[in-house]
């Protein structure tokens, strides 16, 4: 158990493009280890992305299962993950372990197309909808060096939310 | 706390901004928009000056600018955020008394209203008056629903859901 420091903004190093994990060996298994078990150390975060914890390579943990009425896969470690289609959008109001006292609305992907590997390299799909979406994304993102605040949109605009919405029902 | 209201023309928040950077005013939470063709402003302002100096300061400006600025002693500082758990949707055709029925059934309810917004739009003989609301509540969303639709509430559109904050 190593629970690691949280980086925090204005952290620049958050900022940064992180490298694809190459070997799916030991020390993975323990850098994955440090990241969940700073994960459950914070306020109840349903995700955790390694460069939250200074670690720059690819890799996520996701684990919506908390929840309830949530659509989950459950405990997730996912390495190198990719997303391959996307459908539908929807406003949902994020934080994040790195951005402390602060929330906003961020439009997201409702529904993805996942892949990704697990911690012995084996390639993993899956298809993906509501709050485990939202996090996969909002995960993706950390290892692209970009912070929800980048993608939060006004609450003004969000006055119009549900004509969107309804909108978008109808078709 | 700086509240300000005035005809909305470039320049004001540059101007009033400037006054309170020069005499090391610290700007935290804000929030300022135009309403109605005026530009409004409210400022927690952190300063070792008293406000009735500010006051001064601002009010010089102030009055060539058209403006109405006003500093008070207020308590408060940053990081006091509480987290909204519910949010209110209306939409309707405008008529006096929809922001009353809706805010009081809240409020028997013990909603805390934490932000507001609203706005008048639609067709100028159709004005359609819509409104978001953000607040904290024990009470469950379904009591919210039930106590909303006991409310006069005629022709317009009220929804009441859950706010979801992923912490991630
Ligand atoms: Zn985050």
């Amino acid at each position: 158990m190593a629970v690691q420091d949280i980086l925090t903004i204005p952290d620049e190093r958050l900022k940064q493009v992180s490298q694809p994990v190459e070997s799916f060996d030991e020390q993975l298994h323990w850098q994955l280890q440090d990241l969940e078990d700073t994960r459950q150390a914070g306020p109840a975060a349903v995700g955790i992305a390694a460069p939250q914890i200074g670690w720059f390579q690819r890799a996520v943990i996701v684990d919506v299962s908390g929840r309830k009425k949530t659509p989950s896969h459950g405990y997730l470690e996912l390495i190198n993950p990719e997303i391959l289609e996307w459908d539908d959008f929807k406003l949902g109001r994020e934080g994040c372990l790195s951005v402390p006292d602060f929330t906003g609305n961020v439009i997201r992907a409702k529904n993805i197309k996942l892949r990704a590997f697990d911690r012995h390299g084996s390639m993993l799909e899956f298809d993906m909808t509501g709050f485990e979406a939202r996090a996969i994304q909002h995960e993706i993102d950390h290892l692209d060096g970009i912070l929800f605040p980048d993608r939060v949109v006004s609450r003004r605009s969000d006055l119009f939310q549900r004509k969107v919405y309804q909108a978008s029902t109808k078709k | 706390m700086l509240t300000l209201v005035g005809q909305d023309h470039t320049g004001i928040v540059a101007a009033v901004t400037r006054v309170l950077s020069d005499h090391d005013c610290m700007l935290s939470e804000a929030s300022m928009m135009r309403l109605g063709g005026n530009f409004s402003m409210m400022m927690m302002v952190g300063a070792e000056a008293s406000a009735e100096t500010l006051n001064t300061l601002l009010n010089s400006i102030a009055h060539s600018m058209g403006l109405c600025v006003h500093v008070d002693e207020a308590a408060g500082k940053p990081h006091q955020h509480i987290q909204p758990n519910v949010e209110v949707r209306v939409m309707g055709a405008d008529r006096a008394g929809i922001v009353s029925s809706v805010t009081s059934a809240l409020a028997d309810c013990e909603v805390n209203i934490v932000d507001l917004e609203s706005d008048v739009i639609g067709k100028q003989d159709e004005p359609v008056y819509i409104m978001n609301i953000l607040g904290v509540s024990t009470a469950p969303i379904e009591t919210l629903q039930k106590r909303l639709e006991e409310a006069d509430l005629k022709a317009v559109d009220v929804s009441v859901s859950a706010v979801e904050t992923l912490i991630a």
